[in-house]
């Protein structure tokens, strides 16, 4: 077991460089950072220069990756555009986006899962057809249209929940736009589960529990759906970080100060620190993510031994 | 469908470890909507044996799924070649007096912010759409087979490595690495956001299409074909890819209607499609700030979007269903 993380996480070192240097090419070469630095207005030549030689910006690609990957593990994030360290904007964001993140998985895990044992149990009867539909529909509306008609219905016509989530973005008022965020991976956790239940539920050990005379409960609980959620917990898994990269489209509807929100304020004023910060720290997010999957395999599964 | 040689006929088979050796979401979430009772009746002794393609496409013919999706795709391709069939004004022909309106006479849906014809807008938004999912689908299909099939075929270090490349491309969001890439670009045609979708989504086709061609290059008539001295270029064009190429049709069929979706997203979030290109996702994007006061600005586009997306996650379920033999 402990070869394995081991091993696992050597693996993760050359994923984790090659992401972040991908972006941080796409920010720095394609774009141009000191443009965001001046407001609206263009840089003068000179100044740009002057700026450009302060950053560090006029030393080879490589080498400005390579300082700053350097400051990142001193915890040296640098400095958005209005002066506030980046690491302030990240204490701020996170705790926001992992709430809104944990309502989403909650909603998935519990309606999902089981709206999918439902469905798979019944395979063929009209609750399942009707639950299938719905999903189809789900996936095929695209989430900044769910959350635009959520908003619309239940926030300005019904008046149910505030349109606008404050800057405390307490749990409560993150139940909406969470499982707007989750809608369409609730879809997918429920065809994923179905499909597994139906699957396992002619296998040999479901028969045996049923033939020990084990209660119909204890048959879907204990044998049923703890081998039929290995895939399940995969896509979970790797739900993660799409649901934190995701936010940004819910985080601008419902006006949720996150990470989507600082990000998406980074583009728009071109500022490279926080944005190459903010995903650099997604990335690692999405990569122990994975890893904490494969560890789940060996609870869910026995029979997997990781040597 | 196109016929495939007599020897490929075993090819059920065959193509069910192809299928069941791509561990994508989308093939393992195996068989959505209850087929048609009957199936395939081919398999009486009397009938000649038919190819995994011909008895697919028998069963694709008696889906109602496919015949409804198939229909709708097909209308929206014509109206996205020729718009002026079912709509005669012009998208850009607006009249500011007119903005916000609601239904009129010769104007079904209305006028927008600007007080263009949202009908009109509609019908030509379906080109945008249309063009960025089907040129998309096609550079993320060829590029990542391309590559995912050699590297299955050949292994050694270049599989290693590409292996490695598509974990890298996996970690970045997709919609972020969207933003990021696009908000530099300032070119407003379809041409950077197809490129865009092509660069992070390759990966996905890679992995299946790498996985398929181990499974295929692993059957008895391949090495029999080693055997008898063909070259790899035969072996790869003869006798793996169409054995292999079922699972990668499949996950480019329903990846199509993600990336319409994908589109819109960009667009709506500023950075994919740029006026004065029509597009859903720009018109949902402006119509969103006039949410309360009319929302039918908001609701058409919106509509068409989500018909369009469902359609071809439709028909990507039913030819999954046809070509995977598993579910038979």
């Amino acid at each position: 077991m402990g070869r394995y993380v081991i091993r696992r996480l050597l693996q993760m070192i050359p994923v984790f460089f090659g992401a972040t240097l991908l972006i941080f090419l796409m920010v720095n070469v394609m774009g141009d950072p000191v443009a965001g630095l001046c407001g609206d207005r263009q840089c003068d030549p000179a100044t740009a220069a002057q700026l450009k030689k302060e950053f560090g910006l006029d030393k080879p690609v490589w080498q400005q990756y390579l300082t700053y990957m350097g400051n990142v593990f001193t915890g040296d994030f640098g400095t958005a555009f209005n002066g506030q360290e980046v690491t302030e904007l990240m204490a701020n964001a996170f705790p926001v986006t992992i709430r809104l993140t944990l309502v989403a998985i909650l909603f998935e895990i519990v309606i999902g899962i089981s709206l999918g044992v439902l469905t798979g149990l019944k395979r063929g009867r009209p609750v399942d057809t009707t639950v299938l539909l719905l999903t189809l529909v789900v996936i095929s509306v695209p989430t900044f249209v769910t959350g635009l008609l959520v908003q619309l219905l239940l926030g300005v016509k019904w008046k149910w929940i505030d349109p606008s989530v404050s800057s405390a973005a307490t749990f409560d008022e993150l139940i909406v736009p969470g499982l707007v965020l989750a809608s369409v991976s609730l879809a997918y956790v429920t065809r994923l589960t179905r499909t597994s239940i139906a699957e396992n539920k002619r296998a040999d050990y479901v028969r045996t529990a049923v033939a020990k005379g084990l209660p119909r409960r204890r048959v879907i609980t204990r044998h049923l759906l703890r081998n039929s959620l290995i895939p399940v917990v995969t896509f979970i898994g790797t739900d993660v970080g799409a649901l934190m990269g995701g936010a940004i489209v819910t985080e601008r509807i419902f006006n949720i100060h996150g990470v989507g929100y600082q990000l998406y304020q980074g583009i728009l004023r071109q500022n490279t620190q926080t944005v190459v910060g903010f995903v650099t720290v997604l990335v690692l997010v999405f990569l122990v993510a994975n890893l904490l999957v494969d560890l789940l395999y060996a609870v869910l599964d026995p029979r997997i031994r990781y040597a | 469908m196109p016929e495939m040689p007599e020897h490929h006929d075993e090819g059920s088979a065959i193509a069910s470890t192809g299928a069941g050796g791509a561990t994508d979401l989308a093939m393992s979430e195996a068989e959505t909507l209850e087929k048609v009772p009957g199936g395939p009746d081919g398999t009486g002794p009397d009938k000649k044996a038919r190819s995994l393609w011909s008895d697919a496409w028998h069963d694709l013919r008696r889906n109602p799924v496919f015949i409804i999706s198939g229909l709708i795709i097909l209308f929206l391709v014509v109206i996205a070649i020729w718009p002026q069939l079912i709509a005669s004004g012009n998208p850009l022909d607006c009249d500011l007096s007119k903005a916000q309106e609601g239904s009129q006479p010769g104007h079904p849906f209305g006028f927008n912010g600007q007080g263009c014809d949202v009908y009109t807008r509609t019908v030509y938004g379906a080109r945008a759409s249309i063009q960025v999912g089907v040129l998309a689908t096609l550079g993320v299909t060829l590029l990542g087979s391309v590559l995912g099939g050699l590297a299955g075929f050949y292994g050694g270090a270049w599989d290693g490595f590409l292996s490695r490349i598509t974990d890298i491309f996996f970690a970045i969001p997709v919609v972020l690495g969207g933003l990021v890439l696009l908000s530099v670009v300032s070119n407003n045609s379809v041409w950077p956001v197809i490129g865009f979708m092509v660069l992070l989504g390759w990966p996905q086709i890679s992995r299946i299409a790498r996985g398929s061609v181990i499974t295929a290059k692993q059957n008895d008539y391949v090495q029999a074909a080693r055997a008898l001295g063909a070259s790899n270029s035969r072996m790869l064009l003869r006798h793996i890819t169409p054995n292999a190429v079922a699972p990668v049709i499949v996950v480019a069929t329903i990846a199509l209607g993600t990336y319409i979706s994908l589109e819109a997203t960009l667009s709506f979030l500023g950075v994919g499609l740029k006026p004065p290109t029509v597009s859903w996702g720009i018109d949902i994007s402006s119509a969103s700030q006039y949410i309360r006061n009319a929302p039918h600005m908001l609701l058409w586009p919106a509509g068409a979007l989500a018909v369009t997306v469902l359609a071809f996650i439709m028909l990507g379920d039913a030819v999954r269903d046809a070509l995977d033999p598993k579910l038979r």
